[in-house]
């Protein structure tokens, strides 16, 4: 069977990208015969990050999952950048404000993207310090490579997953039957797909995750290209059979800034800006990052200059991009729309190197579409790049998304049963909302192929419960990223609570592992306990007064009242968890000694600052 | 960095803004699914009837019950007839009117019939409306519902509207009028536009500031109208409630002893026997209420019972009653028999004496009070301040001429000194009625206040309500807090603003994040 799949001569080149453990064959290799490996419990198409979180969590769930992705090098956890310059590109980073907070959700769900970055990223930083714990951001640069590696690395480990690389042509749809239910909307039941060397591959749940596929066209200058698989005679076919379904589908724009060579800058002139000294991991389950605090590369802050504004706005007539009437993101937007909206001054650029072991770097804020020529220009009028080499332009993609109206709050479509779509393809942007999506649609895949009840994070519960809420409800116009200002709950969903908040939830739908259950149950007892503890202890304001000048904080015990428990006194920003040694007979060792309880028990108590 | 966000702080952004707001809410326009009629004019017999149908099945109905194949013009009269649906019959000759949504008042399609108003071309085209398919009676207040879903009016024009319709008195029509055209509401809504931009300017910071060049100046800048915004509010609140006042009727309580007169001065002011009146002392036992129209403004009058101290079970409990009504009302009216003045008037002739005489009756009136109802401090903490009163001689006929006199002489010291509002009156000769009703006008206008000038008040406890508790919510805003907190009672702020006019949408804070801020990667 394995040889009429074709796929031996795709497994020895994945074998050989791999880093030596053997990659889960269970449903390809000899023994598969007596398995009907034509049918699968869930199929997710689209290997990014929305595709590799739903692979994945459908896997967990122990369902016999299949991912569909194009490529064969572009396999898996591709931040899909390296292989072709025709597919879209965005920063190196993960995490940020609000992203962090999805990445920690995901991880909580034991998703595979926080740990991935925990080991592949090289440059740790947690954003809005200085402000409270609910909008603590973290953020990492990421080495492509590397991630692209353990990304591949751990989906090709998992038990159950199937992978394989073949373009997908159609969707299998049937009608409706009665014992489906009465649907005024849902006349289809999704069966499997028609991969494009014809043969069908029968699934009860399909997931896509397609990213920009349809119809998207990149723009540079006056030049307009197809990008992705247009033209590409299968995509039309499922882009069809979708269109035909009814869906509705909107157009939006974005863009990418131009890459340059790291060697060729002149970092004298700008500023540094360092990784946090203690990198904070994304996930739970790791106390640490892989890269040594030290060993982290460092980003540059310049700025342009009046000089590119000037250009740009004399060469608007060669910028096709700027002029389209589709909506582009108010957020991201390209630094000719800066120029244009907020006049010519001069505009920030973050300058983001890719990896370790390359010299690309990353102009974050300088999205462009001109023509390259001009855009070289424009790079040579920016502090630190006089003399600096352009190895790609910038340039913008429109597409093509399902209005995510059409989808219930489980990312199953309500037109077609047993369909589900996640990432870019709901109109969203970024890696985080896109492995969100792509883990939710995972497991919901699953629960159905099994009967099961969806798995809902609602509003109260999660980030990822406003991003699918403001989708499914609102739709959106631009393509849609989270920030903390979209939670109604702000105070309540932080990245440090994220475990409590979703992991045994996920544990009852089956989708985390008893190892992570088993810690987060563990850290919300000691958390309670020590809790508990800490209120119950009370001591006199002169004698937390005594305590404080003891660590030699600055004293401002603004409550009135007789006794103050020690949790009280956490509240207070000046005084650290480490005062507590300081109270006699040492009651809190427990919390003191252990970074991570300590730093969550200051944040509960008020204050995380 | 200051420079560029207060050069980029436009009107063109409210601008943009609204337009956004406007282009959401046609996208959202005409979507009820059901339509529905009803008879919008009053019942009974009249010379018109008008009865009105709003849904997507209107242009379907209207043309099946004039039998004709087209809509006539949109927004004008027309001459139909109007035919059963069912057995074709003539039902009346009527004027039809076709407004095709979203430009009509409920934002659906319309159509309005204008029938002749017997009660039988009423029901027979009611029942012709309801014969047709998917057509279905109206709930009250639906059309009204329905403009408000589909963004035609926000809640203070809705509430406005009702008002509108149950108005009395000239005053009270202003004032709704003044509301429904919006005015309240643009109020609320340009402080909710500023809200929304200091929230939208603590969020940007929030969000953006550490990726973007955001300054802190932003937040300080932030507050700052924050704090104006506060006290626009606050003086707003301070307006003695005379919006509240105008629409629900400023009250007045008729207090005294027993048979000083004011059931009888009830009776006269709204010209009909709504008190009973005997010579018998303590004949009012209940609070007895009426509704007059006093200069265009409304006025609800309540007699109470005689204060004197009393065994009588039931006049104890009229005495407590007469003494809460005086204590919860806007204004009291205290009726003195002037003739028990005589015995004072004959044993002195100072003025002075008599003033001490007189303020003594009123402070016995008031002990007897105090002693009577216990129960109300909070209230008569409330109100106090601004409790108007007004002291009424009646019986003045009685009086030899001398006596009146040094009555009014008595009566122009205390309007002079202590600010009294001060009359004579004579229940049965009328005597000093315009006088007295010329005070009465002068004072509750002055409670109501002129509803056409200055800014528009508010109207209902409900607004009142969510001031009060947006002040304090802003209020809670303490910059050596988190951010986080501080953005969170800013929130809650906005959140209140916005149940007023019926707009919560954190969707426009993103709007002004983005039109402000130059945000991008």
């Amino acid at each position: 069977m394995a040889a009429r799949l074709g796929l031996p001569a795709h497994l020895s080149l994945l074998r050989g990208k791999l880093t030596g453990k053997t990659p889960n064959l269970r449903y390809l290799s000899g023994n598969a015969s007596e398995v009907d490996s034509n049918f699968y419990d869930v199929i997710v198409v689209g290997g990014g990050h929305a595709g590799c979180e739903a692979a994945a969590a459908s896997a967990r769930l122990g369902r016999k999952t299949l991912l569909l992705t194009h490529k064969i090098e572009t396999i898996v956890g591709s931040m899909k950048f390296i292989t072709s310059c025709r597919e879209m590109s965005c920063n190196p980073s993960f995490g940020g404000i609000g992203k962090g907070h999805l990445v920690r959700e995901v991880d909580a769900l034991d998703g595979v993207c926080g740990r991935i970055c925990d080991k592949s990223g090289i440059h740790f930083k947690v954003l809005n310090k200085k402000k409270g714990p609910a909008v603590w951001g973290l953020r990492a640069q990421i080495d492509r490579d590397l991630y692209r590696r353990y990304m591949q690395q751990e989906i090709l480990n998992t038990e159950c997953l199937t992978v394989e690389a073949s373009p997908v042509d159609d969707l299998i749809l049937d009608d409706v039957t009665p014992e489906h239910g009465d649907d005024m909307v849902c006349k289809k039941i999704c069966a499997g797909v028609v991969l494009e060397n014809g043969r069908c591959v029968k699934a009860s749940s399909v997931v896509i995750t397609t990213g920009t596929f349809l119809r998207g066209c990149i723009h540079l200058g006056l030049d307009i290209r197809p990008a992705g698989r247009l033209g590409d005679a299968p995509a039309m076919g499922l882009a069809k059979t979708l269109e035909e379904a009814g869906f509705t589908v909107g157009r939006l724009k974005t863009g990418t800034p131009p890459r340059i060579d790291g060697t060729t800058i002149n970092y004298k002139q700008l500023e540094s800006h360092f990784g946090d000294d203690t990198p904070v991991p994304f996930s739970f389950m790791n106390k640490k990052v892989s890269i040594k605090p030290e060993e982290q590369v460092s980003c540059h802050l310049t700025n342009s200059s009046t000089k590119v504004g000037e250009i740009i706005l004399q060469n608007k007539h060669l910028n096709h991009h700027i002029r389209e009437e589709v909506t582009g993101p108010r957020y991201c937007p390209s630094i000719e729309s800066k120029v244009m909206r907020f006049g010519n001054r001069p505009h920030q650029i973050w300058l983001e190197p890719e990896g370790l072991n390359t010299n690309i770097v990353y102009m974050q804020g300088f999205s462009i579409t001109l023509p390259p020529e001009l855009q070289e220009e424009c790079i040579h009028n920016v502090r630190g790049l006089e003399e600096a080499t352009m190895t790609r332009p910038g340039y913008g993609v429109e597409y093509d998304f399902m209005d995510p109206r059409q989808i219930k709050p489980s990312l199953e479509t309500k037109r077609i049963k047993g369909l589900f779509f996640a990432g870019q393809i709901n109109g969203t942007t970024g890696y985080e909302e896109a492995a969100a999506q792509g883990i939710i649609a995972g497991i919901n895949a699953g629960l159905m192929a099994h009967g099961e009840p969806p798995f809902i994070v609602n509003r109260t519960e999660g980030y990822i419960g406003v991003l699918i809420d403001d989708l499914t409800t609102q739709g959106t116009t631009e393509p849609y990223r989270m920030f903390t200002s979209r939670t109604e709950f702000r105070i309540s969903l932080r990245p440090d609570n994220a475990d409590l908040r979703l992991t045994e939830k996920g544990y009852k739908a089956g989708c985390v592992t008893e190892e992570r259950y088993k810690k987060t149950k563990d850290m919300e007892y000691k958390l309670s306990e020590n809790i508990e503890l800490l209120k119950a202890y009370k001591m006199s304001r002169a004698q937390w007064s005594n305590i404080l000048r003891e660590c030699k904080a600055e004293i401002s015990l603004a409550k009135t009242g007789s006794k103050l428990s020690a949790f009280d006194v956490l509240q207070s920003s000046y005084f650290q968890v480490s005062c507590l040694s300081e109270v006699p007979g040492n009651p809190f060792q427990g919390i003191v000694s252990d970074d991570v309880l300590a730093g969550r028990i200051k944040i509960e108590g008020g204050d995380g600052r | 960095m200051l420079n560029f966000a207060q050069r980029y702080r436009t009107v063109h952004i409210v601008c943009i803004q609204w337009k956004r707001c406007l282009s959401r809410t046609t996208f959202k326009m005409g979507r009820s699914v059901k339509t529905i009629y009803a008879l919008s004019s009053g019942q009974g017999p009249a010379g018109l009837a008008v009865i009105r149908a709003s849904g997507p099945r209107c242009s379907d109905v209207l043309k099946e019950v004039t039998k004709q194949s087209h809509l006539p013009r949109p927004r004008m009269a027309v001459n139909r007839d109007i035919f059963s649906p069912l057995s074709g019959e003539l039902l009346d000759k009527s004027i039809v009117l076709w407004f095709p949504g979203p430009n009509s008042f409920t934002g659906d399609d319309v159509c309005e019939f204008h029938v002749h108003g017997g009660l039988a071309v009423i029901q027979a085209v009611l029942r012709a409306l309801g014969n047709c398919e998917d057509l279905y009676q109206a709930e009250p207040g639906e059309f009204t519902k329905r403009a408000f879903i589909n963004g035609k009016l926000d809640l203070t024009e809705v509430e406005g509207l009702g008002d509108l319709v149950a108005a009395e008195t000239e005053t009270q029509r202003q004032q709704a009028l003044r509301q429904m055209s919006g005015e309240l509401g643009s109020l609320y809504g340009r402080w909710r536009n500023e809200l929304v931009k200091v929230v939208a300017h603590v969020e940007a910071f929030i969000d953006f500031s550490e990726d973007e060049n955001i300054e802190g100046s932003i937040v300080d800048q932030a507050m700052e109208s924050l704090k104006k915004l506060e006290n626009s509010i606050r003086v707003h609140l301070k307006d003695n409630r005379r919006g509240e006042r105008l629409r629900n009727g400023v009250q007045i309580a008729i207090i005294g002893e027993p048979n000083a007169g004011k059931s009888s001065l009830l009776n006269i002011l709204c010209k009909r026997p709504a008190a009973i009146v005997t010579p018998i002392a303590g004949t009012t036992r209940d609070v007895v209420e009426s509704a007059v129209n006093i200069g265009g403004y409304p006025v609800l009058f309540s007699d109470t019972a005689g204060i004197r101290e009393t065994n009588d079970l039931v006049e104890i409990e009229g005495v407590k009653r007469a003494t809460e009504r005086a204590q919860t009302s806007d204004m009291v009216v205290t009726v003195v028999d002037a003739s028990t003045l005589q015995p004072v008037i004959k044993n002195s002739s100072e003025i002075d004496d008599l003033v001490t005489a007189l303020l003594r009756t009123l402070g016995t009136l008031q002990r007897t009070m105090d002693k009577a109802g216990s129960i109300t401090d909070e209230i008569a903490d409330n109100d106090t301040t601004s409790q108007q009163s007004m002291v009424l001689f009646n019986k003045v006929d009685l009086l030899a001429e001398r006596e009146r006199k040094i009555l009014k002489e008595v009566m122009n010291s205390l309007t002079k000194d202590q600010g009294f509002y001060i009359c004579g009156f004579s229940c049965k000769t009328l005597e000093g009625l315009d006088t007295f009703l010329e005070m009465l006008k002068g004072t509750v206008s002055k409670l109501c206040g002129d509803p056409l000038s200055g800014n528009p008040s508010l109207t209902q406890e409900r607004h009142r309500m969510h001031l009060e508790l947006c002040l304090a919510a802003m209020s809670k805003v303490k910059l050596d807090n988190d951010l986080v907190i501080d953005a969170e009672h800013l929130r809650e702020a906005l959140r209140h603003l916005g149940r007023i006019t019926g707009h919560v949408r954190v969707e426009e804070v993103l709007d002004v994040i983005f039109k402000d801020f130059c945000i991008g990667k």
